[in-house]
């Protein structure tokens, strides 16, 4: 394998690694066998693994995530493609109501050991119902593990865990991040759920951001670092489990915080993260907790207009000047 | 509907099944007084009148086939195995209850007995039924899964999604409809346009289907057994579609003031317990052991409720258990 590998790639290669090890992997979903699905992120599996592994279904949300709840709860690992993160709404039955309910309704009798896999996100032009962000949807309901990676060694690291949990667990794959290039992480790369990643250490300033707005982060603490600016960049990597400890941690050393997250503000998951630093690190702060998050209003299609409402780097550092001059 | 299959069934099997259908039938009631008595709380939906169905539908399956139900689920979890006083236990929140108290009336489930869980979002347990017969064939075990479903399930997209994967998968699964021809309030046949809402659909998945007749448990046993063969032998699903009739109201709270004058008498006098005793006194069962039975299931349902009223109440750490496959309940560092 090439040392340097795209996101997308990362996608099949983590999936595919999990197949190899462990033969009660089965992959299911829309266009995602000799296809390789609209966004290639199952490339290579039906030509590795055979029709048996990897299934090919009719556009029904609900049967997709419906039948791998009911093999899950009887001894296989399904990981089920759900096209576009727009369409989870039409099995959400599912993910609200039934897969993280499961096990705790039981009494501890049975778990949902899946992972429902989707393209999330906007910057592509694709429109209101093809590009929203809604990490937050799963966020609001308690029994789901929620992972949305920002690189490529952390597609198939995060893959590796998510497929070995025994919770159910929604992985958010970005549609901006498709075409980004990382270095390729060896055999056996695996990276535990909820543990964020400092993706850039810094002193002054710390910015928590998860998926499409890591490298915004990153882009404006480029920026910042040129006046002589530190600036902390936080990966969640995941919302459930959530590493408060790492951002407290941060903050400690920097007393001053901005989150970036492509979901919208009105319940968007800066705002649990906000409340947890107001709760348990008040006397951290040296000023007020600053969200950048997408406008409140439909996802517009052209670029011009799209821009205005999802986080950019522009708004990410203007949002930090302001923070820094507090 | 299907007659008689003309597959006999031993004397002492049908008495066994009439003995289970009491003690079910026992149970209910006996869920109707607690409830009335204050010591069941938040909603029942109660299945007197539907014991042949389950029962019978447990008969003719293998005791690892799993078994998927509805909030309406008492009878399944029973005749799949789970004891009238765990069911009982959950109903009261008693700690002893068959899910520890965190599910109530309408999510009982006895996994150990392959007995999947009761759903209380209509439907959405036909494409999880499916799922499990699907891993059954990727797993190779021979395995079948039956999804049990009212009639007013056949109104939402779940169904026919599960109808049509199943049939183009030819999973190993078995949809049985028990048609007692009520949604909570509303009739079944005023917002459907076929007359059998399951077992007229099922042509449009290339699925064969039956109307039988739901309160003889011989019809049932006799043809979930074959449907249950031919998923086995990889022929794919079957939809079955059981006439019943729910003896109380929908819940708890539903005294059933639309259903027609006399429609509760007509369904009485096919009551499945007194269907299956016709049966049995066909097959030269003496009246005796007959009763002899209905009295041991009332002792069964009497010790039950005495068992769950004097359970404990559930650990209140519980509420922080089990979220979680490690057992615990953490979301954040
Ligand atoms: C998706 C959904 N819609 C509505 C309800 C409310 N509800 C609960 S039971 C019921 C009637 C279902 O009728 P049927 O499927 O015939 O089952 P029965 O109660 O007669 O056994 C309704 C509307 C629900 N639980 N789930
Ligand atoms: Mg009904």
């Amino acid at each position: 394998m090439a040392d340097v590998i795209t996101y997308r790639e990362a996608v099949s290669e983590g999936i595919a690694r999990e197949m190899r090890r462990d033969r009660s992997v089965v992959c299911l979903g829309e266009d995602i066998g000799a296809a390789g699905g609209v966004f290639k992120t199952t490339a290579g599996l039906f030509a590795e693994f055979g029709g048996e592994r990897v299934w090919d279904t009719p556009i029904s949300e609900q049967a997709i995530v419906g039948m791998a709840m009911g093999a899950a709860m009887t001894g296989i690992r399904p990981v089920a493609e759900i096209m576009f993160s727009d369409f989870l709404a039409c099995c959400w039955d599912y993910l609200a109501n039934e897969i993280p309910k499961m096990r705790y309704m039981t009494g501890g009798q049975v778990t949902v050991p899946l992972v429902v896999r989707t393209a999330n996100g906007g910057g592509l032009g694709f429109g209101a119902q093809h590009s929203q962000s809604v990490e937050n949807w799963a966020l609001a309901v308690p029994g789901l593990k929620i992972v949305a990676p920002s690189n490529p060694s952390d597609v198939i690291g995060l893959m590796a865990a998510a497929i070995r949990s025994d919770d159910p667990v929604l992985f958010f794959e970005h549609k901006g991040l498709m075409a980004s290039k990382g270095e390729a992480p060896p055999a056996e790369h695996l990276v535990p759920l909820g543990q964020a990643a400092v993706a850039r250490e810094g002193g002054d300033v710390t910015v928590v951001a998860l998926a499409s707005t890591v490298p915004l982060a990153l882009a404006a603490a480029d920026r910042l670092a040129a006046d002589g600016i530190g600036v902390e960049v936080i990966d969640l990597r995941c919302l459930v489990p959530l590493d408060m400890a790492t951002v407290l941690a941060s903050l400690g050393k920097t007393s001053r915080l901005l989150i970036v997250e492509e979901n919208p503000y009105q319940g968007g998951w800066g705002g649990t993260v906000a409340a947890i630093v107001a709760d348990e690190g008040f006397e951290l702060l040296d000023a007020p907790v600053r969200r950048v998050a997408s406008e409140c209003v439909p996802l517009p299609f052209a670029d011009a207009l799209e821009d205005e409402v999802i986080p950019t780097t522009a708004k990410v550092i203007a949002a930090l000047r302001t923070l820094l001059a507090y | 509907m299907t007659a008689d299959l003309g597959v006999s069934i031993a004397p002492d099997v049908l008495l066994g099944l009439f003995e289970q259908m009491a003690v079910i039938r026992g149970t209910e009631k006996a869920a109707h007084d607690l409830f009335l008595a204050g010591l069941v709380k938040g909603t029942t939906h109660l299945a007197a009148g539907h014991e042949a169905v389950a029962v019978g539908a447990s008969a003719a399956l293998r005791p690892d086939d799993y078994v998927f139900a509805t909030y309406r689920g008492h009878h399944h979890a029973m005749a799949r195995g789970a004891t009238p006083a765990e069911c009982l236990g959950e109903l009261m929140s008693k700690g002893t209850g068959l899910n520890k108290a965190k599910g109530g009336s309408m999510h009982l489930t006895k996994a150990s007995a392959s007995m999947l869980g009761s759903y209380a979002i209509v439907g959405a347990h036909l494409p999880i039924a499916a799922g499990a017969a699907w891993s059954a064939r990727l797993r190779g075990t021979g395995q079948v899964a039956v999804a049990f479903f009212g009639d007013g399930a056949t109104n939402i997209g779940a169904f026919h999604e599960a109808l049509n994967l199943a049939a183009v998968w030819s999973l190993p699964v078995l949809f049985i409809c028990e048609n007692n021809l009520y949604m909570e309030y509303t009739p079944i046949g005023s917002v459907t346009a076929v007359e059998h809402p399951a077992a007229d659909r099922a042509p449009a998945y290339r699925l064969p289907s039956q109307v039988i007749d739901g309160n003889d448990v011989v019809v049932v046993a006799q043809t979930v057994g074959l449907a249950a063969e031919r998923a086995r032998a990889g022929e794919g699903p079957t939809v079955i579609e059981a006439m019943t009739y729910r003896h109380f109201g929908h819940s708890r709270t539903d005294p059933a003031t639309y259903r027609p004058d006399g429609e509760l008498d007509e369904w009485l006098t096919r009551d499945p317990l007194d269907v299956a005793r016709a049966r049995l006194a066909g097959l030269g069962v003496p009246a005796e052991d007959v009763d002899a039975a209905a009295r041991r299931a009332a002792a069964t349902v009497a010790d039950a409720v005495e068992a769950a009223k004097a359970a404990p109440g559930p650990d209140p750490a519980e509420a922080f258990r089990d979220v979680w496959q490690d057992g615990g309940a953490a979301w954040r560092t």
